[in-house]
């Protein structure tokens, strides 16, 4: 019978095999090695052995719901098809009444968190925030409002007059419970005069998220990959997330995003490869010792990837997602919703198990 | 007349000195029981003992489907129209003509010729659609599968071989391994009744081969079948490698059910990696597996070069079979070498024999 000839692992990722068996941390000399692998079986295997380590075959996913209040945004960023100007055709604010509407459209389903972000909007005041929060909590109490990406709470603390302590806490007591880990893009000066130069520098992204876990905000933490950026500033970035984890433990789960191109300032770039795709799941399972959840945003590179990243370090699918914006105005072509059905068959069928969770991981009720 | 497989001495010798074969029940055990990335790694170290230059191939082609019209009514198909319904079509010679020199002039090397078992079709057609190809163009002809075959001598009242001396004579080239679906006759009832047997598929490719013609075999999974089956398939597909040494080519892919009369769900991505690197361990006697971006997208099809792929198919200028259930990917060829470049591989175009016709720069 054939029998593996020799071990998976090469003897290039030799030392970073032995730190992993013991539990010790990579450094950014070790990410670059694994990101510079030729071997993605191995590197899939090495970030397996963590993803086993910490959840065993559990795979997580939530039934949830998004609210992308407006698209009207004045950042601009490069990489973005979704933001328009207040004038552009396209361009909305949705009302409270019409937030209010959505929701109601599917109050039937157990729907256990709306995740909530926008576009910098240049004028809609302070109240329009609170208050958004506040009638979301009010129209699905049981479900927990996760709102806002540090971008987003940055541009609140200037028009609520409250400091960003103050705006977390003003979020807090009407309702905002957890944040999403947009907006960190890459923490690269480099990339981000070309790409952002308007969005907030790294370090308040990451200051902003510090203030919310000191508040006892959960949040997660994302990378946008696959435009300009370099591996080493890849690794930096993930770095960068370990070190703030360390200092103010708060993130829950890291998103690497794969970046579309269609409809952007960047369209001349190539779309992401499946081996990008997987390695970059895997070297972040690794590099974040710290993180408790890596997840395969299958919107992102597509429910088969997505399903197979589970092999290579993911352990959560992210949503029941029926209705999402930002990629596909992007061209993703994966589909616009899985279902609970369908997303519970990719992991079995995957050999894991399927458990679903709220927005802080625990188990749904 | 037989001819020899033209593999290099040393890749028959890599192939004679594999491990004991898998037999039936332990490639069972580890297509449903092993981890993916286990699985994956057996398979990855096969192949790159078979292709140890680290060198991946596609082809540049073109399916042209020359008739949809057909009787067989097979459940998963969403492309046929059954005689005189609307919308059925046999191609004008206009029309081919220019599929090919558009073919061509994209450097192309083969075309692929499929179509439905159309009854109003007869011996005369083929050849006189082969004698025009060949007339007028330089480009090898891989077309007609089993069932077409089977079908046409079944209509002719001629042998299998009759008919296919005929067709090799007006210039066919090589035979594509379509209509294979799974060779297990209780699921062929289920799902292709009016299709040749699987006996019938096998020994179409068996006179083929014996008569110097050589093939590709698939396995289209994922449907009605379960994985003991599937095993079966690839049992049957070594066997009569061992036999004559024809096959050039295995090419795994999964059935795609949108507009189709198979009520399933397709199956996932790992399942589809499953079946390749099952596949490249149990047909250690067929040198070459394809990666089926057609059906898996382009990410995929990449990953798949880790489970025993070393070819990525064609770039299919044109493909309207499984476009038909729902499933549209596009590659140029760029694209493809892309892909297989950023995967660590080199990149190399080849004809229909696997004879490399140019490396591409790294």
């Amino acid at each position: 019978m054939k029998t593996i000839a020799k071990n998976i692992i090469d003897s290039t990722l030799e030392p970073v095999h032995r730190k992993v068996l013991a539990g010790e941390r990579l450094s950014a000399e070790d990410g670059v090695r694994l990101f510079n692998s030729p071997n993605l079986l191995a590197v899939g295997h090495l970030a397996n052995i963590v993803r086993e380590r910490l959840h065993g075959k559990k795979t997580y996913y939530v039934y949830n719901q998004h609210i992308n209040y407006t698209n009207i945004c004045k950042n601009f960023c490069a990489f973005c098809a979704f933001a328009r100007k207040e004038t552009q055709q396209g361009a909305y604010v949705m009302s409270m009444d019409e937030v209010e509407r959505k929701l109601r459209e599917r109050l039937l389903e157990p729907i256990s968190e709306i995740h909530v972000v926008g576009g910098v909007h240049p004028d809609l005041p302070w109240d329009y925030y609170v208050e958004l929060v506040r009638r979301i909590k009010q129209v699905r109490p049981e479900a927990t409002v996760k709102a806002f990406t540090a971008v987003e709470i940055d541009h609140l603390s200037e028009i609520s007059g409250l400091g960003l302590t103050g705006t977390l806490r003003a979020l807090k007591s009407a309702g905002l419970e957890a944040m999403p880990g947009g907006g960190a893009e890459v923490f690269s000066n480099r990339v981000r005069e070309r790409l952002f130069p308007r969005k907030i520098s790294s370090g308040r992204w990451l200051e902003v998220m510090a203030a919310a876990h000191t508040l006892g905000i959960q949040t997660n933490a994302t990378m946008l990959y696959g435009h300009m950026e370099t591996i080493e500033e890849r690794v930096e970035h993930l770095i960068r997330l370990r070190e703030l984890q360390d200092r103010a433990e708060g993130f829950m789960a890291f998103i690497p995003l794969a970046f579309h191109s269609a409809n952007t300032g960047l369209d001349n770039l190539p779309a992401t490869t499946g081996c990008d795709d997987l390695k970059m799941v895997a070297v972040s399972r690794l590099m974040l010792d710290n993180f408790p959840h890596i997840k395969a945003y299958w919107v992102m590179i597509g429910p088969k990837l997505a399903q197979i990243a589970l092999s290579f370090g993911a352990d959560d699918m992210d949503g029941t997602i029926i209705h999402e914006n930002i990629t596909h105005t992007a061209g993703a072509s994966t589909p616009n919703g899985l279902t609970k059905t369908e997303l519970k068959r990719l992991i079995e069928s995957a050999g894991f198990e399927p458990i679903e969770r709220d927005a802080f991981y625990r188990k749904a009720a | 007349m037989k001819k020899t497989i033209p593999l290099t001495a040393q890749n028959r010798r890599r192939l004679e000195d594999s491990e004991e074969r898998l037999s039936y029940d332990e490639a069972l055990r580890m297509y449903e029981t092993e981890d993916l990335l286990t699985l994956g790694a057996r398979a990855d170290q096969f192949r790159q003992r078979l292709h140890p230059e680290g060198v991946v191939t596609y082809v540049v082609d073109r399916n042209i489907n020359y008739t949809n019209i057909c009787v067989s009514g097979c459940k998963f198909c969403a492309f046929f129209k059954a005689p005189g319904c609307e919308g059925g079509y046999v191609i004008s010679e206009d029309e081919l003509s220019r599929k090919i020199e558009e073919t061509i002039a994209l450097g192309g090397s083969q075309i692929l010729m499929q179509g439905g078992m159309n009854p109003d079709l007869d011996l005369d057609y083929y050849v006189g659609l082969l004698r025009f190809i060949r007339g007028r163009f330089d480009i090898h002809v891989h077309g007609f599968s089993p069932p077409e075959i089977a079908f046409l001598a079944d209509k002719s009242g001629l042998s299998v071989e009759e008919v296919l001396k005929a067709l090799m004579e007006a210039g066919l080239g090589s035979i594509p391994g379509g209509g294979a679906e799974i060779l297990v006759d209780q699921v062929r009832a289920e799902v292709s009744p009016r299709k040749c047997g699987s006996d019938q598929w096998l020994k179409v490719m068996e006179i083929a081969h014996n008569l110097g013609l050589r093939t590709t075999a698939t396995m289209m999974f994922g449907h009605r079948e379960t994985p003991g089956q599937r095993i079966e398939h690839l049992l049957k597909i070594r066997d009569l490698q061992d036999r004559t040494g024809g096959f050039t080519a295995f090419i795994p892919w999964s059935f795609q059910p949108e507009n189709t009369r198979i009520d399933t769900p397709a199956a996932t991505g790992v399942e589809y990696l499953r079946t390749l690197a099952i596949s490249r361990l149990v047909l250690d006697n067929v040198l070459n597996l394809q990666a089926s971006w057609v059906t898996q997208g382009p990410k995929v099809a990449q990953i798949s070069l880790f489970f025993g792929a070393n070819d990525m198919g064609s770039t299919m200028i044109e493909e309207n079979v499984v476009a038909a259930a729902g499933v549209r990917f596009r590659l140029s060829e760029e694209e493809l070498i892309r892909l297989i470049g950023e995967a660590g591989f080199q990149s190399a175009k080849r004809d229909t024999f696997y004879n490399i016709l140019k490396r591409n720069a790294v």
